[in-house]
C-alpha cells in the first residue's frame, strides 16, 4: 500500500516530461513501475510527483540506423526485447538477459530504460549493455547527451544520470562479423535477480582465434562491471577450452563481491568464474557458427 | 460403505465444482467483504525481538486526519487472552494478549493499534506512534534458550522450558548393549514460513446485538466459540464466516489476535472494521512451522535389523504458545517417529522452548514431516554404515502386512498397512535397478547423481474424542454434517469442515450422491458459516476432513437414504428391502418402469399427508461422527537428483511416488494434493528456511528472499497408488492432505546425500542450498576445477 500522497503527470513529448521533472518538489520518472512502485509501497521512495513516460510513443521503438547502430527506446519492455528478431540475431546476449528478467509479468511491463535508470546491482540488462559498449542517451533541460555505458554505472542504484535527466534510448553499436554473444545467469531462487549474470561478446578471426572479447558482469558487485583481466586473457588465444577456463578464472579478479543469504562473497566470486566460462563458451560457439 | 450402495461417483475423477467461480474471479474472499462506513485496523509491531515497553506516545497519531481511534495493549485487555487448546503434562503456558502490554517478545509482536477511515490513514498514523522501548537480551536458538542464564521470555514462568514430553517403550539399554552398529546424528528440521497464497484478513460488523465476523480461518467454529466467550456475547450472537479461503497449511488454524481485535472493535466502535495482512507482515505475525533440533542414536545389527532408537529433541515454540502448538511436537510427532518399522526399543524425550521468535504451530504435516525426516534419514545412515541397499534395510524392518492392527513401540495402534507393495511399485517406477548407470553417466559430465527413498507412515483422521481428552486436547475430534433435501428434491450438504482449497464441495457431493442415488451436480455443499452448519464443526486440518467430516456426510446421507427408502416403499406399496435408489429414481427391484422420481419422494416428505404410519415429515439428517481411531496412510517416495559439480545446484530429475490413503473419493483431487504436497516438501529440502540473526531479526523476511517453490522447480511427478482400506470408518478412507509433504522431504534429502556419498559425505542439514553443497564438495577435496 502506498501511504504518502503524490501527483501524477503523463506528458506526450520528451520536452514536456523534462519540464515536468524539473518542476517543484521531488519528482520521479515512471515507466513499467516494477522497480519504483515496490519502493513506494515500502515507503523507501516517497516522490511528490510521478512523471509517466508511457504516452511518449517514440520511446518504445527498436530501430536499426544506417551505420548498423541498434537504438532501443527506453520504454521497450523486456518481453519485446526478448522476442525482437534484430536483437536476437545481432545482440543475442541482450535478448537472453531480457528473457531472464524476473518473471513473465515483470517482463511484460518492465522496461530496459527503467532497469538501467534504477541500476539495481543485480539487474540483468546492465551486463550486456556494458559488454556491447552501448551508449546511454539522456535528455535534460540543457538538451541531449550520450554517456558511455562503462561510465554510466556508478554504484548501487547510482548512475551518471542527473536528477533532471530522462534516459530515452540505449544505443548499441554495430558488431563486427564473426561476433557471438551469450548471457549466462545464476538466478536468486526467490527474486530471480542475478546472483551472477555474465554477458560475453566475442569476435573471432577467420582462423578461429579470439580477436576481441568483452565480458559484462552483473549481480556480483555494487555495480555491473567489465571483467577486463579476463577479456585480456582471452584475446589472442585460440579460444579453446583451456584458454576459456583460464580467462574465466579471472572474471572476478579485484572485485568486492556482494554477500547475502543465497551466496557469500566467496561463493559469488566462484559463480562469476563458472558463469563467465559458460557465457564465453556459448559466445564463441555462436561466433563460429 | 453399506452393501446397498454401489459406488458410482466415489472413486471417479469428477471435475471440481468450486473451480469455475475461483478461476473466473467470482469467489468472495474476506478482503472482498466491504461494508458501508467501514474502518480499517492497522497494528504497530515491535521492531525489537525483546524489549520492555516503557511508554507509548499516541498524541501525533491521534491528530492524523482520518484516524478514528488509537489503542495500546492496556486499552484492549477486554479482548481477553488468546487460547491454547492443548495442555500436555508439565506444560508451562504463556500469557498471550492480542496486544502486548508489558514487553514485546518477538519482532512483530503487536504493541499498539490504529483504526482509521482508510488503510492509508491508519498506516500513516501508525508510523507516528512513538514507542519507548528498553531493549532486553535476546534468545533465538531453542537449545540456548534452555541453558542456564539464558534471557527469559516470560519471567513469571521462571524458565523458557515449555514442557518435557517423554515417551518410552521396550528396553532401550539392552538395545544399545546388543547393538553391532550404533549411529549418532544431530538432525535439524529447520523453521519454515507457511506462505498461504491469501494473506490473513478479518472483517466484522456488529448490528442489532449480533457480531458477524468474516475470517481467513480453517476453524470458524473455534473462532466463534472464543469470540463469544472472550467478548462476552452469546454464542448465538456470534456468526463467523470463512468465505473463500486461499490456502492455510495450518497457518490459519488459530484464533489470532486480529480476529478478537476486529470483533471487539466492531462491537465497541459501532462500525464495521477490517484488517488485512500485508505479506511482509505475515512473515512476522503469522505462525511459523517445524524448528526442531534432534540428537538421534540408532542401535542396529549388521544385517540391518533396527534394535532401538533414542531421541532428544528441543522444539522451538517461539515467543508464545499458539492454539495447537503444544500438540504438534508431541502428539503429532513423537508417537509416529518409529514410522513404517518394527522397532523393539524406543526412548524419546521432547522438550519445548520459548524464544524471541515468531510463534511456531502447525504447518502442513505438523510434527509428522519432522518424524518421517528423522527416521528416514537414520535408516539411510544405517544403510550407508553397513553398506546395504537402503531399499532392503527398509524392507527388512517393515511392519509385516499380517501384523495389523499393529501396536507400535510408541504406544499407538496402526489401523492397516501393507508397506512392501508401495515400495516395490515406487522402485519399479523409479527404475531403481538401472540407477548406477545413470550415476556413472552424470559423473562423466562432472555432476553428482543420487537417488533417495522415503517410506513414510503418518497420522490422519484426528481424532477420537476420548483419545483427545487423554492426550490433553481440550475439545472433541468429531465432525458434523447435515443434509437437507428440499421439497423439490434439491439437496444441500452443510459440513463442519472448512475447506480452503481441498475441494470438499466436490468430494462431499460425490459421497452424498452415491448414498442418495443422484448426481453430484444436484448436490450443493455449503461450509464455513457457523449459522448454517450444525452447532459445532471442528474444521479442516491434519488431513482429518475426509476420514472424519467426509464420513459424517456419508452417515447423514445414509440416514436420509433410509427415509427415502421408507417413503418409496410406502408409495410403491412394496417392502423397503426391495426398494432401489439409483439414477435419481426410486423403484422396486426389477420394476424400474414404475419408478418414482427422487423429487416425488422429497415432495411427499413435505406434503406429509401420505407417509408411513408414525413417520415425521421432512427430509433431513444431522450427524456428529466421532472416529474410533486415527488412520495411518503410508507410501514410498523416490527422488532422483543431479547436482551441478561446479555450483552445487540441485535439480530433481525424476520423482516417483506410490501412496496409499485407503479408498480414494476423487483420484484427481488426490493427485492434486500430492503435487502440491510434494512440491512443498521439496521446498523444505532444497530452498526454504526462516533465517534469524542473533538480534532476532528475520533476515528471510519476504518473498524476495524466501523461495517458495513453483512448478518450475520440480519435475513431472510419476504417481501410483495402492489401496489398503481402513476399518476405522465405513468408507475405508484415510486422508491425503499432508502425505506429499511428509514423504518428499526425506526422499529429496536422501537423494542429495546419496549423490555426495562417494565423496564421504554422510549428512547435511536442510535446506540443501547450492552454496552449502559447493562447500561440502570442496571440503571433501573434490570439485576444485
Amino acid at each position: 500500500m502506498i501511504t504518502h500522497p503524490f501527483t501524477y503527470q503523463a506528458p506526450t513529448t520528451i520536452e514536456e516530461a523534462v519540464r515536468a521533472l524539473g518542476g517543484a518538489g521531488e519528482a520521479k520518472v515512471i515507466a513499467g513501475g516494477h522497480s519504483l512502485l515496490p519502493l513506494m509501497k515500502l515507503g523507501l521512495a516517497q516522490p511528490e510527483m510521478l512523471v509517466d513516460l508511457r504516452r511518449i510513443a517514440s520511446l518504445g521503438e527498436i530501430r536499426t540506423e544506417a551505420d548498423g547502430t541498434i537504438a532501443i527506446g527506453a520504454l521497450a519492455t523486456h518481453r519485446v526485447i526478448t522476442h525482437d528478431q534484430t536483437v536476437r540475431a545481432k545482440l543475442t546476449a541482450l535478448a537472453e538477459a531480457a528473457g531472464e528478467v524476473g518473471d513473465l509479468q515483470v517482463r511484460a511491463r518492465g522496461t530496459i530504460g527503467g532497469s538501467l535508470a534504477h541500476a539495481d546491482p543485480a539487474a540483468d540488462e546492465p551486463a550486456p549493455t556494458i559488454a556491447f559498449d552501448a551508449t546511454i542517451r539522456a535528455v535534460g533541460p540543457k538538451g541531449q547527451r550520450d554517456i558511455r555505458a562503462r561510465d554510466y554505472f556508478k554504484g548501487t542504484f547510482e548512475t551518471a544520470l542527473a536528477a533532471n535527466e530522462i534516459l530515452v534510448e540505449i544505443r548499441f553499436p554495430a558488431q563486427p562479423a564473426r561476433t557471438g554473444s551469450a548471457y549466462a545467469k545464476f538466478a536468486h531462487p526467490a527474486s530471480r535477480f542475478a546472483v551472477t549474470g555474465v554477458a560475453a561478446v566475442v569476435t573471432i578471426k577467420s582462423d578461429g582465434s579470439v580477436e576481441r572479447a568483452a565480458l559484462g558482469v552483473t549481480g556480483a558487485a555494487a555495480a555491473a562491471y567489465r571483467a577486463t583481466e579476463a577479456e585480456r586473457a582471452l584475446t589472442g588465444t585460440k579460444g579453446d577450452a583451456k584458454a576459456i577456463a583460464a580467462a574465466a578464472a579471472k572474471a572476478a579478479d579485484g572485485i568486492t563481491a556482494l554477500s547475502d543469504l543465497v551466496a557469500s562473497s566467496e561463493y559469488r566470486k566462484h559463480l562469476v568464474t563458472v558463469y563467465a566460462r559458460r557465457a564465453i563458451e556459448r559466445a564463441i560457439e555462436r561466433a563460429r557458427a | 460403505m453399506t452393501a446397498s450402495t454401489t459406488p458410482t461417483y466415489i472413486g471417479a475423477r469428477v471435475a471440481r465444482k468450486e473451480d469455475p467461480r475461483l478461476i473466473t474471479g467470482e469467489g468472495t474472499f474476506t478482503d472482498d467483504v466491504t461494508l458501508p462506513g467501514m474502518a480499517y485496523l492497522t497494528l504497530v509491531r515491535s521492531p525489537h525481538a525483546h524489549a520492555r515497553i516503557r511508554r507509548i506516545d499516541t498524541t501525533a497519531a491521534k491528530k492524523e486526519p482520518g484516524v478514528v481511534a488509537v489503542f495500546t495493549g492496556k486499552d484492549l485487555e477486554a479482548t481477553g487472552m488468546l487460547p491454547v487448546f492443548i495442555t500436555v503434562p508439565s506444560m508451562s503456558g504463556s500469557k498471550h494478549m492480542p496486544i502486548a502490554t508489558d514487553k514485546a517478545r518477538y519482532a512483530g509482536d503487536a504493541v499498539a493499534a490504529v483504526v482509521a477511515d482508510s488503510r492509508e490513514a491508519a498506516k500513516r498514523a501508525a508510523d507516528l506512534i512513538a514507542v519507548d522501548y528498553e531493549p532486553l537480551p535476546i534468545v533465538v536458538d531453542a537449545m540456548k534458550a534452555l541453558e542456564p542464564g539464558a534471557p527469559i521470555v516470560h519471567e513469571e514462568l521462571g524458565s523458557n522450558l515449555v514442557f518435557t514430553y517423554p515417551v518410552k517403550g521396550g528396553d532401550i539399554d539392552k538395545a544399545f548393549k546388543d547393538a553391532e552398529v550404533k549411529i549418532s546424528q544431530r538432525i535439524v528440521n529447520q523453521r519454515l514460513i507457511p506462505n498461504a497464497i491469501e494473506p490473513r484478513a478479518v472483517t466484522a460488523k456488529f448490528e442489532a446485538g449480533e457480531l458477524t465476523l468474516w475470517s481467513t480461518t480453517q476453524i470458524p467454529h473455534f473462532v466463534q466459540l472464543i469470540a463469544a466467550l472472550n467478548l462476552g456475547l452469546g454464542q448465538n450472537k456470534v456468526r463467523v464466516i470463512a468465505p473463500e479461503v486461499g490456502g492455510g497449511f495450518g497457518s490459519k488454524l488459530q484464533v489470532y489476535a486480529e480476529e478478537l481485535l476486529v470483533g471487539f472493535l466492531a462491537k465497541t466502535l459501532g462500525r464495521p472494521v477490517k484488517w488485512t495482512e500485508e505479506r511482509r507482515e505475515g512473515y512476522l505475525a503469522t505462525i511459523h512451522g517445524r524448528d526442531h533440533v534432534s540428537d538421534v542414536e540408532l542401535a542396529a545389527k549388521r544385517d540391518g535389523t533396527i534394535l532401538g532408537l533414542r531421541v532428544r529433541t528441543v522444539a522451538n515454540v517461539g515467543a508464545y504458545l499458539q492454539a495447537f502448538a503444544p500438540g504438534i511436537p508431541t502428539i503429532l510427532h513423537v508417537f509416529i517417529v518409529p514410522g513404517a518399522y518394527r522397532i523393539p526399543a524406543f526412548d524419546y524425550e521432547m522438550r519445548g522452548a520459548y524464544t524471541n521468535t515468531t510463534p511456531v504451530d502447525a504447518y502442513r504435516g505438523a510434527g509428522r514431516p519432522e518424524a518421517a525426516y528423522l527416521i528416514e534419514r537414520m535408516v539411510d545412515r544405517l544403510a550407508d554404515e553397513i553398506r546395504m541397499d537402503p531399499a532392503e534395510v527398509r524392507r527388512k524392518n517393515f511392519i509385516a502386512a499380517d501384523a495389523f492392527p499393529f501396536n507400535t513401540i510408541s504406544g499407538i495402534t496402526y489401523d492397516s498397512g501393507n508397506y512392501e507393495p508401495a515400495l516395490d511399485r515406487a522402485l519399479a517406477m523409479a527404475d531403481y535397478k538401472g540407477f548406477e548407470k545413470r550415476r556413472a553417466e552424470a559423473k562423466t559430465r562432472g555432476n553428482y547423481r543420487g537417488i533417495g527413498i522415503s517410506s513414510y507412515v503418518e497420522i490422519c483422521g484426528l481424532a477420537p474424542s476420548k483419545v483427545n481428552a487423554a492426550l490433553g486436547v481440550g475439545w472433541g475430534g468429531y465432525e458434523s454434517a447435515r443434509i437437507r433435501v428440499h421439497a423439490t428434491g434439491s439437496v444441500q450438504v452443510f459440513t463442519g469442515t472448512s475447506p480452503h482449497g481441498q475441494g470438499h464441495e466436490t468430494s462431499w457431493a460425490q459421497i452424498a450422491a452415491d448414498a442418495l442415488g443422484i448426481s453430484p451436480n444436484d448436490i450443493e455443499v455449503r461450509h464455513g458459516d457457523t449459522f448454517e452448519s450444525p452447532g459445532m464443526g471442528v474444521g479442516t486440518f491434519g488431513s482429518r476432513s475426509l476420514a472424519v467430516g467426509g464420513v459424517a456426510v456419508h452417515k447423514a446421507a445414509e440416514k436420509v437414504r433410509e427415509k427415502v427408502v421408507q417413503i418409496g416403499a410406502h408409495l410403491l406399496e412394496a417392502s423397503p428391502a426391495d426398494v432401489v435408489v439409483a439414477g435419481g429414481k426410486v423403484f422396486v427391484k426389477g420394476v424400474p418402469e414404475k419408478a418414482k422420481n427422487f423429487g416425488d419422494i422429497s415432495m411427499a416428505a413435505y406434503l406429509a399427508n401420505n407417509l408411513p404410519e408414525g413417520m415425521e415429515p421432512g427430509l433431513e439428517a444431522t450427524v456428529y461422527y466421532d472416529p474410533p481411531n486415527f488412520t495411518f496412510p503410508f507410501g514410498t517416495h523416490i527422488a532422483e537428483v543431479e547436482i551441478d559439480g561446479e555450483t552445487g545446484t540441485v535439480q530433481i530429475v525424476k520423482y516417483s511416488a506410490c501412496d496409499d490413503c485407503g479408498r480414494q473419493i476423487n483420484p484427481m483431487i488426490v493427485e492434486g494434493q500430492l503435487h502440491g504436497g510434494i512440491t512443498q516438501g521439496i521446498g523444505q529440502a532444497l530452498y526454504e528456511g526462516a533465517v534469524y540473526d542473533s538480534d532476532g531479526q528475520l533476515l528471510s523476511g519476504s518473498m524476495m528472499e524466501y523461495h517458495v517453490p513453483t512448478a518450475e522447480d520440480v519435475p513431472p511427478f510419476d504417481l501410483d497408488s495402492t489401496e489398503t482400506l481402513t476399518n476405522t470408518n465405513p468408507l475405508g478412507v484415510k486422508g491425503i492432505g499432508e502425505a506429499g509433504t511428509i514423504g518428499s522431504t526425506p526422499a529429496a534429502v536422501n537423494a542429495v546425500i546419496d549423490a555426495l556419498s562417494p565423496l564421504g559425505i554422510k549428512h547435511l542439514d536442510m535446506p540443501l542450498t547450492p552454496e552449502k553443497l559447493w562447500r561440502a564438495i570442496r571440503a571433501s577435496g573434490e570439485g576444485r576445477r
